[in-house]
Parts: C-alpha cells; sequence; structure tokens
C-alpha cells in the first residue's frame, strides 16, 4: 500500500499582500514561508495516522516546486513520511501541476492520493480533482473525515450545509480538510530523522498550461467605519435598513 | 456555440449558486454573441422550462437517476459528451462542492484552462481574462485563459440574479452514464436551515461570547435576519460550533451581502475569510480591535448588552413587538 500526499508552500498567513513589477508579482521580500496548512493539518497528518497504524505502508511526499522549496519539504518531513519527490519546477498553474503529480503518482503506483482542500495562496480547489481525472480515478472531494479498511474507503465530504458520507476503493484520490485529522507539532526526532530522508528531485515532464496570471488587485480599502452607540443598537437598525438597504 | 451552464441541484431543488451561474453565463453568452444553454444532470421537480427566466435559451437535460448523486468521474464524463454535442464554448459552474469536484475534471479531460473561485464577468478585450479571488480572499488575480475552450466557477453570492418572463427548450440528451465507482451514502444536514456559503445575512460569534451556551442570541438574531450563523476559528476548535461553520482563512470563505461579527477580534485569518462581504458590522467591547478597520458600521459595547437591544429593534422594525 502507497499513499502519495501532495505537499505546496504558501506565504504565512500574517504575510502582507503586496505585488511588484507593475501588480504583475507577488512581492516576496520579508514574506515567511509554510507549509500550506490544509496539506499541513489534515492531509499529511491523515497519512502519517495511517501508517502509525499499518507500519508496512509507504507513504511518499511530493512537490511540484524549485530547490526554494527544499525547507518546506525537509519541515513536512519531519512530521512523518518516508521519502519527498520534488518535481523541479516552477508551479505554472493547476494543471501543470496536476500534471506532474499524476506522472509521479502513475509511474509510483499508488494506491492512495491525497491533497489539501486548496492552497491558501491561489484557492484553485483544483489539482487534486484535476489529477484524478488525468489518473481516470474517482475523486472524492472536501473530506472531512476518512477512514481506511482493506481498500475500502470511506469519506465524510462538506456539501452546502451538511455532509454526505461516501465509499470508494483504492485506488483514489481525496482532497482533505478540517475534520480529518488534527494539527501536530514536529517533535525533536523527527526533524533530526528529516535531514536524512531521501528527497529524490526529478525533471518536470513536458505540458502545456492552460492559464496565466496577468495581473494583481488588491481590494478597495474601506471608506471607515461608521460607530452607533451602544445604547442605540437601533440607529443601527435604522442605518442597515435605510441606508445599506440590506434589511 | 454556447455558453454551458451547469445547473446544480440538491434534494430536488436547483441551487440558488446556479441561478447566480445562469444569469452570469446568459449575460457572458451576449458580450460574446453567443447562446447560453443550462445542463442539468438527473431530474428535479421543478419545471425546468422555467429556467428560462433566468437568461438560458436551452436547458439540455440527461434524465437518469442515477446521476442525481454526485459523482464526479461520472459527471465529468457525461458534461464532456454534452459541451461536444452543444458545442459549447465557456462553461460555468458554481464554485461550490459540486463544482470544485467536477470542473477541474472537466478542465484535464478536455485540455480546457479553468479559473477558479470567478468574482465578476471575463474581460475579452484582449484574450479572455478573469477576475479570481487569491490570497483567500486578501487579494485578486486576472488570469487569462488561453485554450479554445474555457471552464470558469463562480463564487456563489457575486454575480446578481436577474429575471424574465421568458422560458428555455429543454432538450433530452441521452447520454449513457458508466457505472458509478463512487457509492454516495447518508447526508447529515446541519442545524442552519440556510447553507452558509449561499447565505446574503451571516450572524458570526468569536470567542468573546465565552461559551457555547450563549450562541441562543447569535441563533435568535439570525433567524430574525433569514441569516446563516458563523464563527471564529477558536470557537470551532473549541466544539463551541460545529467545525462547518469556521469561516476564514482555514475554513470556509463567504462573501455574503451583510457579515455581523460580534466578539470578534478580527484577526487577518479571520478576515481573510468574509472581508470580500459587501457590509460589515462588527460588535466588540474593544474600541482597539482590528476588526473595525475592516467594518462598515460598528458598535463599541458589552455583546450581552448589545445584542439583546439588537434583536428587539431589529423585531420592532420588523413590526413583530
Ligand atoms: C495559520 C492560522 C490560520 C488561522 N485561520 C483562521 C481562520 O480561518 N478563521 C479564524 O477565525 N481564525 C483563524 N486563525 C486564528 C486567528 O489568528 C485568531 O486567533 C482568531 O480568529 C481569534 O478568534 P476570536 O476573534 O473569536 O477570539 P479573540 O481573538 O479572543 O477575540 C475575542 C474578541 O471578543 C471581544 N470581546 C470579549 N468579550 C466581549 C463582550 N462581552 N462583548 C463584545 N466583545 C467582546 C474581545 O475584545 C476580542 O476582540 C488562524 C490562525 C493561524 C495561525
Ligand atoms: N505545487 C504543488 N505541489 C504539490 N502539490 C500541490 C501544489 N499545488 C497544489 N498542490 C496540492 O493541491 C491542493 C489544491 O491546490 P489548489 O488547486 O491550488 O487549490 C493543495 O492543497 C496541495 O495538496
Amino acid at each position: 500500500m502507497k499513499i502519495l500526499v501532495c505537499i505546496s508552500k504558501t506565504p504565512d498567513t500574517t504575510a502582507k499582500i503586496a505585488f511588484t513589477d507593475n501588480n504583475k508579482k507577488f512581492a516576496t521580500e520579508g514574506v515567511q514561508w509554510i507549509i500550506n496548512p490544509y496539506d499541513e493539518w489534515y492531509a499529511l497528518v491523515r497519512a502519517i495516522e495511517l501508517k502509525e497504524k499499518d507500519p508496512s505502508l509507504v507513504l511518499h511526499l511530493i512537490t511540484v516546486a524549485t530547490a526554494d522549496s527544499d525547507p518546506i519539504i525537509r519541515k513536512a518531513l519531519a512530521l512523518g513520511g518516508d521519502e519527498a519527490i520534488r518535481v523541479n519546477a516552477d508551479s505554472q498553474d493547476s494543471f501543470y501541476v496536476a500534471s506532474q503529480i499524476a506522472a509521479v503518482a502513475k509511474s509510483g503506483a499508488y494506491d492512495l492520493v491525497f491533497t489539501g482542500k486548496e492552497t491558501i495562496d491561489y484557492n484553485g480547489s483544483s489539482v487534486g480533482g484535476m489529477v484524478a481525472e488525468l489518473l481516470d480515478l474517482p475523486y472524492i472531494s472536501l473530506a472531512t473525515k476518512f477512514e481506511l479498511a482493506g481498500t475500502t474507503v470511506t469519506v465524510t465530504r462538506e456539501i452546502e450545509g451538511g455532509e454526505e458520507t461516501d465509499e470508494g476503493q483504492l485506488p483514489i484520490v481525496v482532497s482533505c480538510e478540517k475534520g480529518v485529522a488534527e494539527q501536530r507539532i514536529p517533535n525533536m526526532k523527527g526533524i533530526m530523522s528529516a535531514r536524512t530522508k531521501p528527497l529524490k528531485v526529478v525533471d518536470p515532464t513536458p505540458v502545456e498550461a492552460l492559464t496565466s496570471v496577468v495581473a494583481f488587485e488588491l481590494p478597495p480599502a474601506k471608506a471607515g467605519v461608521k460607530l452607533v452607540p451602544a445604547d442605540n443598537p437601533a440607529e443601527l437598525v435604522r442605518l442597515l435598513h435605510e441606508e445599506a438597504k440590506l434589511i | 456555440m454556447s455558453v454551458l451552464v451547469f445547473v446544480d441541484h440538491i434534494d430536488g431543488h436547483v441551487k440558488k449558486a446556479s441561478l447566480e451561474a445562469m444569469c452570469y453565463g446568459t449575460k457572458l453568452a451576449e458580450n460574446l454573441g453567443l447562446e447560453c444553454a443550462g445542463i442539468l444532470l438527473g431530474t428535479v421537480s421543478e419545471d425546468l422550462a422555467g429556467l428560462g427566466k433566468y437568461g438560458p435559451k436551452k436547458i439540455y437535460q440527461v434524465k437518469n437517476e442515477s446521476l442525481n448523486q454526485l459523482e464526479a468521474r461520472l459527471d465529468t464524463k457525461v458534461l464532456a459528451e454534452a459541451v461536444k454535442s452543444s458545442g459549447a464554448k465557456v462553461i460555468i459552474f458554481a464554485h461550490n462542492p459540486s463544482g470544485k469536484a467536477i470542473a477541474p475534471r472537466l478542465s484535464a479531460r478536455l485540455k480546457a484552462g479553468l479559473v477558479s473561485g470567478a468574482v465578476s464577468l471575463p474581460d475579452t478585450s484582449n484574450g479572455f481574462v478573469v477576475k479570481k479571488n487569491v490570497f483567500s480572499g486578501k487579494a485578486f488575480a486576472h488570469v487569462n485563459v488561453t485554450t479554445d475552450i474555457k471552464i470558469i466557477s463562480l463564487i456563489p453570492n457575486s454575480y446578481p440574479i436577474t429575471t424574465s418572463a421568458a422560458q428555455a427548450e429543454v432538450i433530452d440528451l441521452s447520454i449513457q452514464p458508466d457505472s458509478p465507482r463512487v457509492k454516495t451514502g447518508t447526508v447529515s444536514k446541519s442545524s442552519g436551515e440556510i447553507p452558509l456559503t449561499e447565505a446574503e445575512v451571516v450572524v458570526s460569534g468569536g470567542r468573546g461570547l465565552k461559551g457555547p451556551e450563549n450562541w441562543g442570541m447569535i441563533e435568535e438574531l439570525a433567524k430574525l435576519l433569514h441569516a446563516a450563523t458563523a464563527c471564529s476559528r477558536p470557537v470551532a476548535d473549541a466544539h463551541w460550533r460545529p467545525h462547518n461553520e469556521h469561516v476564514g482563512q482555514t475554513g470556509i470563505t463567504i462573501a455574503p451581502n451583510l457579515y455581523i461579527a460580534i466578539g470578534i477580534s478580527g484577526a487577518i485569518q479571520h478576515l481573510a475569510g468574509v472581508n470580500r462581504s459587501k457590509v460589515i458590522v462588527v460588535i466588540n467591547k474593544d474600541p482597539e480591535a482590528p476588526f473595525f478597520k475592516a467594518a462598515d458600521y460598528g458598535i463599541v459595547g458589552d455583546a450581552f448588552e448589545v445584542v439583546p437591544k439588537l434583536i428587539e429593534a431589529v423585531k420592532k422594525m420588523q413590526g413583530i413587538s
């Protein structure tokens, strides 16, 4: 049984979002990078839990990124996993990334591919579904619970205003969100052993991206808050009714 | 050639996010000189010709009850055939759980560029450039799609619904789906009647409310305003409220018309999930709470005093008491 967990890096959640080059590039100066929270807290931790239950299971991590992502992938290895694979390329767009992951997943004959629900910088929610399609595998997205028994997976997934529980068979692709696992902190042993775990660098397969970002834009600043006295919420109701016309 | 809108449904009814997608698709088709059509997989209880009032001239239906449940792999194959037979150039999804499952698959299958989480109509003056949400609501990206066929998923509550008296022509498409490889099972609905992602008004509570026992007033206010309820992350982490109410950078991203934040400090990760709300109201006892900088209206005061009074004032306006 082989599991592949997709790991991406994103700016720290408190990073200042700004752009350079005529709003064409994200300003990376001073930005701290983290493992995308959905990948780290949910997908990776759930995979580690599966391996703790069944140590014979092989757990690999994959990232599509250039060498400056190595610290991030080592950090992920410090949490767990046997080895990491880095496809040495810029993540041009979701399709490009998914094609790289699918190629590795296919040649490595993985039974289970985990992704995060979405990257918190590009917010695509796309890579998992694309990987599944490229491998012609079933895909269960937005998982909030994941159980594995033999080759049967039972997954609870988010739907509008509720949840649905589905059943599928390996091999399968699953995107993970809150609920699937609880965030962990790497321990010293993990950090030390991560240094010696293999990090394989592979060349990308040639594919064309289907989209490109032409520019970024920041949302307009708010005009400023209109304060209403605490003893007069009726005035707030009047403003929302008459001025904002929302209630 | 057409703009094809995926018409998503649940419990026999077309989802509101798909009504928005139809209006969006109709306007886009008009801008491109194309026709807008909808495609519905499975069956619903409402009259499909009536969907014409949201703009589509045609509604294709693959009438097969096995398609009522989402199975992204099957649905994608069926849609790919429908795209071919209808000559669709642009396919529109709602950026909701179904859209997030199917749109990327269809994109990979057709090698059609996808812009997910779009917030407005494409600019076609120089290419096909779609504005989308990035950095979890902290910014937008303008993304150019370079492929012949294009796919867009539209964030719910980003495009207004307008209606006319028109009727659509309903066309049966006979496409035989494969057998499913995922068995869909039990559905559990959360307590709120209005799904958070579709809600026009959201009342949200944070750690300032002290404990789950104090959510009665939040629910009462929400009910009066036909609002969904939401919460900050620590509130969900402490199990005061269910996970699916947690909004923010690592929870659900929402853009209601009105977001009322009560006892929430307004941390950057919380703001990320809600700052595209059209109007934000903040009730917090600390005048220095960062949320006030992102707010349109605010009350500096104790929630336990302010909210009951607010409820009374709403009732009075609605003529309930
Ligand atoms: C990687 C990462 C991701 C995160 N993702 C999210 C996310 O997705 N969503 C999210 O919400 N948070 C997220 N957080 C947490 C975030 O940083 C804040 O800790 C959190 O939003 C604070 O929640 P809160 O405002 O409810 O609580 P607090 O920060 O404790 O604020 C409580 C507020 O209530 C006010 N208050 C107290 N008593 C009263 C009263 N009686 N009446 C009125 N007001 C009162 C206080 O003045 C205070 O402003 C994330 C953090 C990290 C590090
Ligand atoms: N460059 C990448 N390398 C590896 N995995 C990625 C990469 N980008 C995205 N992913 C995975 O795909 C998920 C969804 O990403 P996205 O479609 O960009 O929102 C993420 O949570 C990751 O698990």
